[in-house]
């Protein structure tokens, strides 16, 4: 969970789907735990793709295919969109993802992986598409994540993006700070704004 | 520039973090059973309280059963959640509305009926229908579980500011068309993730025009266009529906709290990032057909063809009907229904039941429809009795439950089967939503209704 960030490089697992919502991240009937424990969350992740309905694992899913291994998970356009549930981010945090690469994320989702120390790298369409591409043709093939750098490089062919996060989120990240020790250093500027609100 | 929404926003910055996020002041944070645990359990770790637990109201919703709440609930890992998030609440001082208390129900049902969201107050909950509450003119959205220990320490969150959006729509509703359908066109319109980034304001006639279950009801389905939030300014409608309520300001702090709220508006020299108009008369009442919101149809249309979807969407398009059991092309009226759920945060309020009822009033519902209806709280159950809603259902053969989320997200018992297809007032279409394999069309509680007593799709305007 809080853990120092810096340079990732890892062979990827590929997910080209777009759309993947929460409810498929993590199913709701998973959400009955009342403790964040990230492997029974990882255990489960994607669930009922990655199982069929008998419970066995279903060989035509990524995870199912020993060919694919890695800390980054690549997904297709708008990943994570739907319910808010942050068991989603536990969940891929929890099955050993750092890092997930996408064109678009949905925005509560985003944030749910940055409280969880995933790193949401958001590229190109087309960097997309090479990526895919480059998995497909060898999936030992790595990406480098450098967040010093704010760099992700597709070490297949060497293309090479920059992707944004502000600075006090990629602070948080290389030193495993999150944003309650934050606020909690702030509690007097929280008093006096309450001091100055109007009641309605 | 001079939205309303910078208005409210603005009010509230505690501070703007260099480089960084905004701190923002939360004036209300609600709590249910699912998304709180480990909340709670982080400042357990810290060694911290909540900061101010007067602004924090918790209630259990997720997995109550629609039965027998009155006995313990028999899935005890569902009972092991409801009774810690009575635990967390009493050891916290939080306040607590438990099962069987007047005021449980649906958080977002309950907020809004209760008076405690008032305009122009900054609500969050770990839940992305929290944006039902924009319709009183709030600034109210959906956040994960550290963000809501973040507010149960500080009160206060860090958020990126985003971006405005206004969406007018313009005229008047047609006939047995309702705010479901008007927020089922917009995220065809749309997409689910053609407002991602945005606070929506909706706007026009045909808004302002909505009551105020009109109004929660489109504005909770701000979330499946990936909006952040939305909401409608107060006005007349909005002071109507909250004056007396139990929360609600009283007496003449009522009337200094409604001077106030008269001054949320956009500024005429309001500049949105987006602005979209769209016109009522186009919007006619709607079904989905695919496995997520934004793929919609007018209950009539046909579903696209192959050749009329974008080539990089066709794979997800074939694999969502794949699993729904449809053709593309082909029309979905007439088409048997086995489940009809009425309810969950989207359209289990009083005027929801109403219009069902209308629809159903000295007719039968058919044999092969098993039919949840469950209203959204207590108080909405209550209000049914008053109005003598109950009878005209019982007599057209269908059964009141009791209060809850029930089969929108099926964490309690009423799950919809492997392969069966349901009509659901509910906002998700999901694949497995509803119970593993269940096949989900979205509708208003008026195509509910028509798909429960003839037994199969059916355009309800037949029945208006
Ligand atoms: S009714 Fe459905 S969408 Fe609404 S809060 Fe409950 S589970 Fe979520």
């Amino acid at each position: 969970m809080k853990q120092k960030f810096n340079i990732i490089k890892s062979r990827c697992v590929p997910l080209p789907l777009e759309n993947v919502d929460t409810d498929q991240i993590i199913p709701a009937r998973f959400l009955k735990a009342t403790t964040r424990d990230e492997k029974f969350f990882g255990d489960n992740l994607f669930y009922d793709w990655r199982y069929t309905s008998q419970g066995d694992p279903n060989p035509e899913f990524v995870l199912n295919d020993e060919r694919y291994s890695g800390e980054i998970l690549v997904a297709g356009k708008n990943f994570g969109n739907g319910s808010s549930r942050e068991h989603a981010a536990w969940a891929i945090a929890g099955y050993g993802f750092r890092v997930v690469i996408s064109s678009f994320f949905a925005d509560i989702h985003k944030n749910n992986e940055l409280n969880n120390f995933v790193l949401p790298v958001v590229v190109t369409e087309s960097f997309l598409a090479e990526l895919f591409a480059s998995i497909a043709a060898d999936p030992t093939m790595t990406v480098t994540v450098n967040l010093p750098e704010q760099s992700v490089t597709n070490d297949a062919t060497g293309r090479s993006e920059r992707f944004e996060i502000n600075g006090y989120k990629k602070y948080c990240f290389e030193h495993a700070l999150d944003d309650i020790d934050f606020l909690l250093d702030n509690k007097d500027k929280i008093e006096s704004w309450e001091n100055q609100a109007s009641k309605y | 520039m001079n939205t309303l929404f910078d208005k409210i926003w603005d009010r509230h910055v505690v501070q703007i973090v260099e480089d960084g996020p905004t701190q923002l002041y939360i004036d209300r944070l609600y709590c249910h059973e699912v998304t709180s645990p480990q909340a709670f359990d982080g400042l357990r770790v810290r060694g911290i309280g909540c900061l101010r637990p007067e602004r924090i109201f918790c209630m259990p919703d997720h997995n109550t059963p629609t039965h027998d709440q009155d006995k313990p609930i028999e899935d005890s890992v569902s009972r092991t959640q409801v009774d810690t998030l009575a635990a967390n609440a009493k050891q916290f001082g939080l306040t607590h509305f438990g099962m069987m208390d007047p005021r449980n129900g649906i958080i977002h049902v309950v907020g809004p009926e209760r008076g405690l969201s008032l305009p122009g107050m900054t609500i969050v909950c770990g839940d992305s229908h929290t944006s039902t509450h924009g319709a009183v003119g709030a600034l109210a959205f959906g956040i994960g579980t550290s963000e809501v220990e973040m507010v149960m320490a500080s009160q206060c969150i860090l958020q990126q500011k985003p971006k405005s959006m206004r969406i007018k729509i313009n005229g008047t509703l047609g006939k047995g068309v309702t705010a479901k359908d008007m927020a089922l066109y917009l995220m065809s319109r749309l997409t689910t993730s053609g407002a991602t980034g945005y606070f929506v304001e909706y706007a026009g006639e045909a808004v302002e025009s909505l009551s105020m279950e009109g109004r929660l009801t489109l504005c909770n389905l701000s979330i499946e266009m990936g909006a952040r939030g939305g909401f409608v300014a107060p006005d007349e409608v909005t002071f109507e529906y909250l004056k007396g309520r139990e929360y609600a300001p009283q007496g003449a702090e009522w009337d200094a709290a409604v001077e106030q709220w008269k001054t949320l508006r956009s500024g005429d020299d309001a500049v949105f990032d987006k602005e979209l108009v769209f016109d009522a008369a186009d919007i006619e009442p709607r079904i989905t057909y695919g496995t997520n919101p934004g793929m919609g149809i007018a209950v009539g249309e046909n579903i696209p063809t192959l050749e009329e979807i974008d080539n990089a969407q066709r794979a997800g398009f074939l694999r969502s009907l794949n699993y729904m059991g449809f053709k593309p092309g082909e029309s979905l009226l007439g088409r048997p229904v086995d489940y009809v759920f009425l309810g969950a945060c989207t359209n289990g309020r009083i005027e929801d039941f109403r219009a069902f009822a209308s629809v159903v009033k000295g007719k039968r519902k058919a044999e092969r429809v098993t039919c949840w209806l469950v209203p959204g709280s207590w108080m909405v159950s209550d209000q049914i009795k008053d109005e003598g809603l109950d009878v005209i259902l019982e007599e057209a053969g269908f059964e009141i439950r009791q209060p809850g989320c029930s089969a929108c997200l099926a964490m309690n018992d009423d799950k919809v089967p492997e392969g069966k297809l349901a009509v659901s007032t509910s906002n998700r279409n999901f694949e497995g939503r509803q119970g593993p394999g269940a096949r989900t069309v979205l509708a208003s509680p008026l195509t509910a209704a028509a798909a429960a007593v003839t037994g199969v799709i059916t355009d309800p305007r037949e029945f208006i």
